[in-house]
């Protein structure tokens, strides 16, 4: 049995970093390292279902992350990071979708709601205001309103 | 034999509950009592053949009998008795009865507490209900049925997915689902009342304690999701924005919505076309959910079209349910008469402004969902709507709803004083600015985290404003508070306890601005620094479980060198799916978590580990919980209480009068 678990052991050594950010990938510079962290909670991990890299435990989210370190190191700023990322692996690879004209219902949807409110609630509003609240007399009475001003004077 | 009487049960309540949709409502087409007086009997005969199958699966799997396919592929006979049991829901298959018999159960209970419901208006609604079940049952029955059986018998199961192996699996789903489906019911009132065009305040006090029942499952439902994925997933996200998140999230949304709708409809008689279309909207956000979490869109559009046959069928449910009720919606909202008017500021104004902003959020969570979907079916392009995107797009609705949550709480109906209400929150406001700054200048952290706990305090505070005014007017004795406190109604109570724990959740979600996180390789007897404690990792070690082999890791929690806890956080390997789970130590200190998951043991004795001190996260959860709490307490507002009902109308009844309906 010990040699069961020893083997397992030996074998779950191997298998090497299984897990998101291992110590080993952490830059020395902490400024550099946050970036790296903020950018890689900002790139999804492409094998995997609606994970980004900083969070997978995926082979290819590690070598995600160390391609965003690498670059980090070597000077490049933010934009140029996403920009080389997205030539590399489509835009699929944001998880936070570029404004322009395929995404445009996408992003525009927060704002058309709101504004569909306000339009209904201001039409509403002004019809409400413009119309009696009480409805006009019908012909019946009318008449009987006639008859008691009639019967009155 | 037991699990074919299941099968044989599931069969014969799909013909029940055709005919439970079928003579109710020719009944009150026909104004036949009789027809509609066999809506509660069937439903609830219904529900007796729908447990019997529940349990003769729940059998199979306790008995572990692998000639049932579905045992088969989700069990193991090593498996412990719990996750036996839990397992009957951990499939497809097992998810798809489960959905059914917490819709039969709500069917049976709409049957047996409804009886002071004029009796078109409950023959309509079980008719309704009677229609959803029988589309899931036909669902079930042909496309996932539990009951397959196989031939020969395999000698061993091929286990739950560890992942599942959890006591979150016993609770999660029911939860989850005693919401989803909850919101039938009130999606069944919303459709009897467009059939038989007649919606009042009497029909809003029918339908709130069923929106609040839904609405609280629901909530736990969420939040007991939201702990699960942080204590299983190894780094303390407790919220990804997730499809299968998000498809619970937008019918709490709209449900969330139609409560407070459904308030103003009752009491003022005004917003019934918005109180319908929320009710109608609900539950069509919980069969959407459905359909994406089980027709297997999300894995890929791809896997969707390659093996459609489920997915075309909730599809069509979907398409049914949604646009038959939509259709209904349009040919007879008009004939709703609008009610009450009321001033712009006015509880009904900031009622309409809370609608506004639940369904702008909900809208922007279900596109942001949907849309990569649509876009790569319909045009092949690619791509990835995030957390960045939620985050981003549902903040300013978040933080408007925030600023006018308590504001809103303290207008008075028809006409309320904007000025006034800011007056009476000036403690809440100042409270919320001094906890800010204050947060800023010990903690500093990332803005938005002073900002949050700001807010939070400031709905914390604001919420109970109202009570506290209300117990404390001038001249109380301690006597006379408790009098006042127990005369308020406790529907304002809920109110105010709700809003409080939304409160509390936001201070939780604003202290992770002030989380400390560290990866590192761990050596044995060495001190770690994590926020306010020190943690020593000791030995580690191996053990076998039931099902599965584990490497454990034993660590010291320390405050100033007097020790404070022990944790162990692990790994664990299950054979029969050759797959590894990740048991993170937590230690819940104060309100905060101290969490440790271990990555991979070294051969040199050292282990990989990711460290976090998390201050106030328990809030996130206490939170959920107490606004939970709220909505209990509101059903019991005597106002709700269904028996409260009942009474009046037996009431009315020995008077020999007609209801005003």
């Amino acid at each position: 049995m010990r040699k069961l678990l020893a083997t397992f052991a030996l074998m779950l050594a191997m298998m090497g970093p299984v897990v998101a950010v291992t110590p080993e990938e952490i830059l020395p510079n902490p400024q550099m390292e946050a970036r790296a962290r903020d950018l890689s909670a900002q790139f999804r991990c492409l094998v995997c279902q609606n994970e980004s890299i900083d969070a997978s435990d995926a082979a290819l989210a590690a070598d995600l992350r160390k391609i965003v370190r690498e670059r980090i190191v070597a000077g490049q700023s933010d934009a140029q990071i996403k920009k080389f990322m997205v030539a590399r692996y489509g835009e699929f690879v944001l998880l936070k979708p570029p404004f322009d004209t395929s995404t445009l219902l996408l992003w525009g949807t927060p704002v058309l709601v709101v504004g569909l409110w306000a339009l209904v609630m201001l039409t509403r509003g002004r019809k409400a205001a413009s119309e009696p609240d009480v409805p006009p007399l019908n012909a019946d009475e009318e008449a009987s309103l006639a008859r008691l001003v009639e019967s009155g004077s | 034999m037991i699990v074919e009487i299941g099968h044989f049960a599931l069969i014969l309540a799909l013909a029940l509950a055709l005919v439970q949709t079928v003579v109710p409502l020719t009944g009150t087409l026909t104004r036949d009592a009789s027809l509609m007086a066999v809506a509660a009997p069937i439903a609830i005969f219904q529900f007796v053949l729908v447990t019997t199958a529940f349990l003769a699966l729940m059998y199979a799997h306790v008995v572990s009998d692998f000639s049932v396919a579905n045992v088969y592929e989700n069990s193991h006979s090593l498996k412990p008795l719990i996750y036996k049991i839990s397992g009957v829901w951990g499939d497809h298959e097992g998810s798809m009865l489960l959905w059914i018999f917490i819709l039969a159960s709500f069917g049976a209970a709409v049957a047996v507490f409804s009886r002071h419901l004029p009796n078109d208006l409950r023959a309509n609604v079980l008719s309704v209900q009677g229609l959803i079940g029988a589309a899931f049952l036909a669902f079930t029955l042909l496309t996932s049925n539990p009951f397959m059986r196989l031939l020969p018998a395999p000698l061993e199961g091929r286990d739950l997915n560890p992942i599942l192996q959890d006591p979150g699996l016993a609770i999660h789903p029911p939860l989850l689902y005693l919401g989803y489906v909850g919101f039938s019911v009130t999606f069944s009132f919303a459709a009897a009342a467009l059939i038989s065009g007649r919606i009042d305040p009497a029909w809003a006090r029918y339908v709130r304690p069923w929106t609040l029942i839904a609405w609280i499952f629901l909530t736990l439902g969420i939040a007991m999701g939201s702990y699960w994925a942080y204590y299983s997933l190894g780094w303390g996200g407790f919220w990804f924005w997730d499809p299968v998140e998000n498809a619970s999230l937008m019918p709490w949304l709209a449900g969330t919505a139609l409560l407070h709708s459904v308030s103003v409809m009752e009491k003022r008689d005004a917003l019934k076309v918005w109180t319908i279309f929320l009710a109608v909207l609900a539950f069509s956000l919980s069969l959407l959910g459905t359909f994406l979490v089980r027709s297997g869109v999300l894995t890929s559009v791809h896997a969707f079209a390659s093996d459609p046959r489920r997915g075309v069928y909730i599809l069509a449910i979907l398409v049914f349910f949604i646009g038959g009720s939509l259709a209904l919606f349009a040919w007879r909202a008009s004939a709703l008469k609008p009610g009450g008017i009321f001033a712009p500021i006015s509880r009904e104004g900031g009622l309409v402004l809370n609608n506004l902003l639940l369904t702008a959020s909900c809208a922007t969570v279900v596109v942001g969902t949907l849309y990569p979907l649509l876009l790569e079916s319909l045009t092949g392009q690619k791509i990835s709507v995030g957390p960045p995107f939620f985050n981003l797009s549902i903040a300013p609705f978040a933080l408007i709803l925030v600023l006018s949550m308590p504001v809103g709480q303290l207008l008075a109906w028809k006409r309320g004083s904007f000025l006034g209400a800011a007056q009476r929150l000036m403690f809440a406001i100042l409270a919320g600015i001094a906890a800010a700054l204050i947060m800023a200048a010990l903690h500093g952290g990332p803005v938005l985290a002073p900002i949050g706990a700001g807010l939070a305090i400031y709905l914390i505070f604001g919420s109970v404003v109202d009570i506290y005014s209300r117990v404390f007017a001038r001249g109380a004795t301690s006597a006379t508070a408790l009098a006042r406190a127990r005369g308020l109604p406790r529907a304002a109570w809920g109110a105010s306890l709700a809003h409080a724990g939304f409160g509390l959740t936001l201070l939780g979600l604003a202290a992770t601005g002030w989380g400390v996180e560290r990866i590192v390789n761990m050596a044995p007897a060495t001190t770690y620094a994590l926020g306010p404690y020190q943690v020593i990792y000791d030995k580690v070690e191996h053990r076998k479980g039931p099902n599965y082999d584990e490497t454990y890791t034993t660590m010291r929690i320390l405050d100033d060198n007097r020790l404070v806890a022990q944790i162990e956080p692990s790994k664990r390997f299950y054979p029969a799916r050759k797959s590894e789970t990740t048991e993170a130590g937590i230690k819940t200190l104060w309100l905060g978590q101290v969490y440790v998951s271990i990555a991979s043991e070294k051969l040199d004795g050292t282990v990989d580990a990711r460290l976090y001190w998390k201050p106030l996260v328990s809030l996130i959860w206490l939170g959920a919980l107490i606004m939970a709490l709220g909505g209990l307490v509101s059903i019991s507002d005597q106002r709700v209480r269904i028996g409260f009902a009942r009474r009046a109308g037996a009431a009315r009844a020995k008077a020999g009068l007609q209801p005003a309906e």
